[in-house]
């Protein structure tokens, strides 16, 4: 009795602290036009209960946390996530499931308005964006917080190849992979030697100096005003906006596809364990013989990729690009969707980017909240499940038995 | 090698000759690790040269070279902290070691080449053959952070002599260790020596298996060398007295 008592002490001092600190804005209301003031005093209530529910909850998960939380470490207590995982790997749930999935993607655009197929397209192009930060971040260890600069190199490689020399879309779609190696080597160089915060605040500089060179270079990029009319791809001729967009998408479905198998092999490769290596101790790693600064360039060079690949597929789809599409709030939100979704984990990325494009989308209503939802659902679940929706399950290698 | 004001190694002259197990000791902050990172290629040294000699004979200087470069000329450690890769398991981490001598690029990892699958078929086999050598085989699968502490250790060695190293730097391996541990560990490092033919060089504060097992010691205080020989010599000197005991 004791407890609930001192905890009902401790939320209510909460609830008068905040009563006071948003008095001004809850109970005050002024009316510029008439000069006077309306006092809502009844906001006084609603804040006042809000928040002592709200902080004794809050106090209450965080101890839940603390006392329990932390000796249980995600393979001892199977959860849902672990359970679902299971099922889904015995064969006779997989193979339907998969065979259901390619059904459904295929006749997808033929069930759907365009304007939904567009919607989807959209979010498989952030999925792909997020696997390729994946690299950087999950694989590599390494905070980057300027992606969508390389986003913006694929991107204007298509609108400018084309602006001058009237380079078509597939021409232009290794290009844009090519390009975004070459800026992913560039932020590698300067950031060698670098470790959390201080990669993190460079690789921010990177991304906002390339969206400014972008503006300001306007005789060759024609800055704020963008490019425009840039041809969707063609199918041996030039298609409608309807075809177009479906062919979009399954383009986009291909690059997802191939986007997840590169990155499987990867996982289980050399070149994977060593970039794990390097994540878990860069000295000891080094002194197993692993090239430090091959191992950070690679891991830049190949998350860029993925990004100049959607970057030209982005200009063919919108046909219109500027500068303004590739702010650090792009990066942002492309960070979000990755460690929303479970850093380093294939399947808790693409439902992070999902959810990141596809909740906005739907839930219009809540448009004017969509940052704060983002900022919240990040605070908590930085604080309680850090490892992200879907945690990454680390595969090892086996003797007497094969991979697990 | 000068830090700011400090000589923390100051003018010590070694060579360690192949075949042979030395050791370094020491009181603590003598500049013994200090001396492992100038050599591996943590630190680079302010002043001297490290020169290292390959099977051809060829003499490398190593001064300012990586530390994975001089991993891939011969020359492997171990930590006095140890460092793990906690989250892979003993076996992972052995693999890890192979990485110097295997081949695979972006291009073996995306498209696995029959040269990619042959090579990694091997690092597996190759890896439980070294767990075998120190006996850890039975903890192939475990993670390497739930090991007894002993196992840690050895786990550590193994690692390093997975990247098939001419010199085994080894920092305090038996710290932490009872007798029996440590008695094994003088027997296993024996044996490294006779059956793969690894050249040890050894930071150590236990003296009994100092004594028993190098054939050379340098003793090293505040920086400086102050004794050097066979172990019946470097026990009987005045100086190493004094330096452990005070006066």
């Amino acid at each position: 009795m004791n407890k609930i008592l001192n905890e009902a002490k401790k939320s209510a001092l909460n609830a008068l602290w905040i009563i006071v600190l948003t008095f001004p804005i809850m109970v005050i209301k002024v009316n510029t036009i008439n000069a006077t003031v309306r006092w809502r005093w009844m906001n006084i209530l609603w804040v006042g209960f809000g928040s002592f529910v709200l902080s004794w909850m809050w106090r209450y998960f965080l101890d839940r946390r603390e006392s329990g939380g932390s000796s249980k470490s995600d393979d001892e207590k199977p959860g849902r996530i672990v359970k679902i995982r299971k099922t889904l790997a015995e064969r006779r749930v997989r193979v339907p499931t998969l065979v259901s999935l390619a059904v459904l993607v295929v006749v997808f655009p033929f069930l759907v308005s365009f304007y939904q197929v567009g919607i989807m397209t959209s979010a498989l192009m952030f999925v792909i964006l997020g696997l390729g930060l994946n690299i950087v971040i999950g694989y590599g260890g390494l905070l980057h917080l300027g992606y969508a600069a390389f986003y913006a190199v694929g991107a204007y490689n298509y609108g400018l190849l084309y602006l001058y020399w009237g380079v078509p879309f597939w021409a232009a779609l290794p290009l844009g992979a090519v390009s975004g190696m070459v800026f992913g080597l560039l932020i590698g160089f300067p950031v060698l030697r670098l470790r959390g915060d201080y990669l993190a605040i460079v690789t921010l500089a990177f991304g906002e100096i390339v969206r400014l060179l972008l503006e300001n270079l306007s005789g060759f990029t024609k800055g704020p005003e963008g490019i425009a009319q840039i041809p969707r791809p063609g199918f041996f001729s030039k298609l409608s906006l309807q075809g177009a967009t479906i062919y979009l998408f399954y383009i986009a479905i291909v690059l997802v596809l191939l986007t997840i198998f590169v990155m499987r092999r990867l996982e289980d490769s050399r070149i994977g364990r060593a970039l794990e290596a390097m994540r878990e101790d860069e000295i000891a790693a080094q002194s197993m013989g692993i090239d430090l600064t091959k191992a950070k360039l690679t891991t830049f060079a190949l998350g860029a990729v993925w990004a100049g690949l959607v970057g030209v597929i982005l200009a063919g789809k919108t046909t219109y690009i500027n500068p303004g599409s590739f702010t650090l709030m792009e990066s942002v939100m492309i960070l979000v969707a990755v460690v929303l979704g479970g850093t380093g984990s294939i399947p808790g990325v693409i439902l992070g980017a999902f959810l990141v494009t596809l909740i906005p989308e739907y839930f219009r209503a809540l448009q004017d909240y969509r940052m704060l939802m983002f900022g919240v659902a990040l605070v908590v679940m930085s604080i309680f499940r850090p490892q992200g929706i879907i945690p990454k399950v680390r595969k090892h290698y086996r003797v007497g038995g094969g991979e697990s | 090698m000068v830090f700011g004001g400090l000589r923390a190694v100051d003018h010590v002259n070694m060579h360690i000759d192949e075949g042979e197990i030395v050791a370094l000791i020491g009181p603590n902050g003598a500049g013994k690790t200090t001396l492992f990172n100038c050599v591996t290629g943590v630190y680079t040294p302010t002043d001297g040269d490290i020169k290292v000699s390959a099977d051809g004979g060829e003499v490398t200087r190593t001064n300012g070279m990586k530390p994975n470069r001089i991993t891939e000329l011969g020359l492997a450690r171990t930590f006095q902290n140890i460092r793990l890769f906690s989250t892979m398991t003993a076996l992972e981490n052995v693999m890890i070691g192979r990485h110097p001598k295997l081949s695979a690029g972006i291009f073996g990892a995306i498209f696995r080449d029959s040269k990619t699958r042959e090579e990694e078929e091997k690092v597996i086999e190759d890896s439980l053959v070294i767990l075998k050598k120190l006996g850890l085989e039975k903890h192939a699968n475990e993670a390497a952070s739930s090991l007894p502490y002993g196992a840690q250790r050895l786990l550590e060695i193994a690692r390093a002599m997975a990247t098939e190293p001419q010199l085994l730097l080894l920092d305090e391996p038996a710290a932490g260790m009872n007798p029996q541990e440590t008695r094994r560990l003088d027997d296993t490092i024996t044996r490294i020596r006779d059956e793969e033919g690894i050249t040890i060089l050894l930071i150590e504060h236990d003296m009994s298996l100092v004594m028993s097992l190098s054939e050379r010691i340098y003793v090293l205080d505040y920086g400086k060398l102050i004794a050097e020989g066979n172990p019946t010599e470097v026990k009987a000197n005045p100086a190493v007295v004094k330096a452990y005991l005070g006066e």
